[in-house]
């Protein structure tokens, strides 16, 4: 009896509709969650994708980053072999998708949901994530241990305003992914009310101007050269996270080390990277929520692509409920590679 | 409390002093009493806490989370107060009222033993998460705040404009949660007076000398003495308007440590002593000869002291300058006007208790070195293993309390060195909590079945961040075996790491297996290249013991 969603050394493949899904390599057909270079990659025949992530693809790898596109409307059904799929919301950047497949599993019929990466909190520049029902639901644990409780938002944007009043003379370098993150935090700031405007580090400066397009309230955000540098202070100053440390970062007046990341919830980890205002502010579940998650998938097998599987895993069976990690590597770098990619942009 | 830690969360990421100072003083402006004085008496280490044990804490979390995903949760955080601090469920409702610190203190000072597991239950319950942190820092005595109780002082004085050593001054006479200093401070009371007849003076420090400092300086401008391996004191004695004899021993940070030492201040209670402030070296004297500082080490963190403790480890302090004498303040005078007020001063007292410590005779640094790196040679030779280098005091320097530069300096001998083997690594504390930072290291002796090694000492740093990560690999990659958190690496004579370690002084200590007892040991390089075989043997570090060269 055949597999409806199996694992092969590109990634997820399903072999009744003969596509993969964010594969690591280049394929004949990649259907993509979102947007991050982790999960789509250049190369592919074919990708099938909701328009924002096409779009954000042919921004960051060039217009011929496939040979064909194929553009996939939220909730629509589209029949692929002996497949049917459709692309839900997964509440993690402009455009991220859950897929779910339907089809025969070990000659039942099956619906599997393949998460991409997701969250459930507030964010102005995403539509929210919309749990659906299934049999299998594929996650992601990237924060999948009860340590990590993402607080509200809101709360950390309050964190830097207090900080930019209490240094006034200092600039706030806030590192922050260029896909997601940086708008995200210049959305929060402009519904906390700054007024003032957001600068930005080169690297940020297109998918910016992209999700302005797509109506994102950002306010007004200028793009700093070298010469503005030593007049930025008290400003924020969204760059890509490996530059608050670099001599970059130096020419700026007595600049603050911010990072608006959850693995900022870890002292260790905010301390190694010399951040000096640690920003918890993710775009993946916290622990509650992938828990949550799974519960509403209302799923009685559970696959963990990456991120802190072991925990999530135990849990998940003491629920009674089928669990297994995929251990999938190259996931989950997104960050470390688009933040090289963001430096050299 | 949550504000608090909010505090100490954020001085823990501020590496600057003048950030650190600037959220503090905020904090100080904007807290309410008595919290802020509760702050201020954390941050100086004037409140002490009711302790739990770790052991207490992973019983309250056992009780509350599931024992697998506690196990996973503190293997990757690798702290114990953070990890309980981050994932102690919430309920319900209960955040609603969060305790003030002055509420936390008064409820862990109310309630005993027994109550201590429902009360942090309570309190955790009650906190946010990084309030949870502080608390759990606070009650297993693990906070390192990065604040240093000077900091914490300079914040308050920057309230009310004032200089720190206004702080100093009258410090030693108040207590938490200090209402009237903060009422001074803000402009609505007077200045706290100092109380008793024997205040503390915040004390002068000096700068270690660097080699290019000497082509500046001229020898004949200054005047020598021994740096002695004991503990900086000031000894203040006077008397109270009601007639009786008031006599304090304090450390220089000002803490009043009279208790550990009631020989010393029985003897100061003496008409003799009149109203003076001794600035001196305390340390063990046996038959005229200073003991090395493992002797003083017995007296200290003493809950009782017995008769024969003090018979057995007599105090002497070795005075080396006077603050004030007869109510007079001799702050303002030169080195040497005070140097002479001393020495005619110090002939009038008990000399078992009290004497001088000798002016070196020099003309010329290279005479001053000489005398540095060869003490067996100018002094009595007894002496030597007490004496950690020479300080230099220019002799015109009035008496500035701090750090002022260009007046006193500290010129401490080259540490010795010795070549060991890495034998354990432990996970370190704070930043270094995700990486093995602590490390064991040994020495060879001969054993039954031919040549092994014997741990000699700890140290945990000496290593640059790159290097730290280098033997964080290597330390993963070499385990043979794990004992709780330590990891236990390859270690023979084919196989090895062979770190070169500095340390300041030996003395024998039958604790160790190896009979000695290391001060100060530091990594000085990582000696990659050389062979473990090649490292030193125990009876190479045994010959250190004793006089110096
Ligand atoms: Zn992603
Ligand atoms: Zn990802």
């Amino acid at each position: 009896m055949s597999a409806l969603l199996t694992l092969t050394p590109e990634g997820l493949y399903c072999p009744a509709g003969d596509f993969h899904i964010d594969p690591m390599r280049p394929v004949a057909r990649a259907l993509i969650t979102h947007g991050h270079s982790d999960h789509a990659r250049a190369g592919h025949g074919a990708v099938l994708a909701t328009e924002e992530t096409l779009a954000i693809m042919a921004i960051r790898c060039g217009e011929a980053f496939t040979r064909s596109r194929q553009t996939a409307v939220l909730g629509q059904k589209i029949a692929l072999g002996e497949t049917i799929v459709s692309f839900h919301p997964a509440g993690h950047v402009l455009g991220s998708a859950q897929i779910s497949i339907e089809g025969k599993h070990e000659g039942r019929l099956t619906r599997i949901v393949v998460s991409g990466d997701y969250k459930r909190q507030h964010d102005p520049t995403c539509l929210p994530l919309e749990p659906v029902r299934c049999d299998i639901f594929i996650t992601e644990a990237t924060f999948g241990l009860p340590v990590f409780r993402h607080p509200d938002t809101r709360h950390e944007i309050d964190r830097l305003l207090a900080s930019c009043k209490l240094f006034p003379e200092r600039a706030h370098l806030v590192g922050a992914y260029s896909l997601g993150k940086a708008q995200r935090m210049a959305a929060v700031l402009r519904e906390a009310g700054y007024d003032r405007p957001v600068f930005l580090h080169g690297a940020m400066e297109k998918l910016m101007a992209f999700y302005a397009s797509r109506g994102v309230d950002i306010g007004e955000t200028r793009k700093i050269s070298a010469a503005d540098r030593s007049g930025l202070a008290g400003e924020i100053i969204l760059c890509p996270p490996s530059a608050i440390n670099d001599a970059w970062a130096g020419k700026f007046p007595d600049p603050v080390a911010a990072f608006a990341s959850g693995w900022m919830r870890i002292r260790a980890r905010a301390r190694q990277q010399g951040v000096e205002l640690p920003l918890v502010v993710s775009d993946h579940a916290d622990w509650d929520d992938l828990t949550t998650t799974i519960l509403e998938t209302g799923c009685s097998e559970v696959w963990v692509t990456h991120g802190e599987a072991e925990a999530l895993v135990h849990w998940a069976q003491t629920r009674q409920l089928r669990a297994k990690p995929l251990h999938m590597l190259g996931y989950g770098e997104e960050e470390d590679s688009a933040a090289a990619e963001d430096a050299t942009a | 409390m949550n504000r608090f830690a909010e505090l100490l969360d954020a001085i823990a990421f501020e590496p600057s002093r003048n950030g650190k100072l600037r959220l503090t003083a905020a904090y100080f402006r904007a807290t309410p009493d008595p919290d802020r004085g509760y702050a201020l008496a954390a941050m100086t280490g004037a409140l002490s806490f009711k302790y739990a044990k770790p052991a207490l804490i992973r019983t309250l979390i056992g009780e509350r989370t599931d024992p697998v995903l506690f196990a996973l949760s503190y293997d990757y955080v690798g702290d114990l107060s953070e990890t309980v601090a981050l994932m102690w469920p919430a309920l319900p409702g209960l955040r609603d009222h969060p305790p003030s610190l002055g509420e936390v203190v008064n409820i862990l000072a109310s309630s005993g033993k027994i109550q201590l597991p429902g009360v942090i239950t309570n309190l955790l319950d009650r906190l946010d998460e990084k309030g949870r942190w502080a608390l759990l820092k606070l009650i297993t005595g693990g906070l390192r705040i990065g604040l240093s109780a000077r900091l914490a002082k300079t914040a308050v004085a920057q309230i009310g404009g004032h200089h720190p050593n206004d702080i100093e001054e009258i410090w030693p006479g108040l207590t938490p949660p200090y209402e009237e200093l903060f009422a001074w401070v803000d402009g609505s009371g007077e200045k706290p007076h100092i109380t008793g007849a024997a205040p503390f003076r915040p004390v002068m420090l000096s700068h270690a000398i660097e080699d290019r400092d000497f082509e500046s300086l001229s020898a004949k401008d200054f005047r020598a003495e021994w740096k002695w391996d004991g503990i900086r004191v000031q000894a203040v004695a006077g008397t109270q308007e009601d007639g009786l004899r008031s006599a304090r021993l304090y450390s220089r940070t000002g803490e009043d440590i009279s208790a550990a030492f009631p020989e010393l201040a029985e003897v100061m209670r003496d008409p003799l002593f009149g109203q003076c402030a001794i600035d001196g070296e305390l340390l063990i004297l046996r038959e005229g000869k200073v003991e090395p500082f493992g002797a003083l080490q017995q007296r200290l963190n003493r809950k009782t002291v017995t008769a024969k403790l003090i018979l057995d480890f007599p105090t002497r302090i070795r005075a080396y300058d006077l603050l004030a004498l007869g109510g007079e303040d001799l702050r303002a005078l030169s080195f040497l006007e005070r140097r002479s007020r001393l020495e005619r001063f110090i002939a009038s007292l008990p000399p078992e208790r009290f004497d001088l410590s000798p002016m070196l005779p020099f003309e010329s640094w290279e005479q001053l070195a000489a005398a540095r790196t060869s003490p067996v040679e100018f002094a009595a030779a007894e002496n030597a293993p007490a004496i950690e280098g020479v300080m230099i005091k220019r002799a015109d320097s009035v008496y500035v309390p701090g750090r002022p530069k260009g007046l006193w300096y500290k010129w401490k001998r080259d540490p010795f060195n010795i070549d060991a083997v890495l034998m354990y690594a432990q996970r370190g504390h704070g930043k270094r909590s995700s990486l093995y930072s602590d490390f064991t290291f040994g020495v060879w002796r001969s054993g039954a079945a031919g040549d092994e090694l014997v741990p000699v000492g700890k140290a945990y740093f000496g290593f640059t961040d790159e290097e730290l990560k280098r033997l964080d690999k290597y330390v993963r990659e070499n385990t043979i075996d794990r004992f709780g958190p330590v990891r236990v690496v390859t270690a023979n004579k084919a196989q090895g790491l062979v770190l070169e370690i500095a340390f300041e002084g030996l003395q024998p200590s039958p604790r160790h297996k190896s009979g000695v007892a290391m001060r100060f040991p530091r990594i000085s390089r990582l000696r990659w290249d050389k062979p473990a075989g090649d490292a030193d043997r125990i009876e190479t570090l045994m010959a250190l013991i004793g006089p110096r060269r």
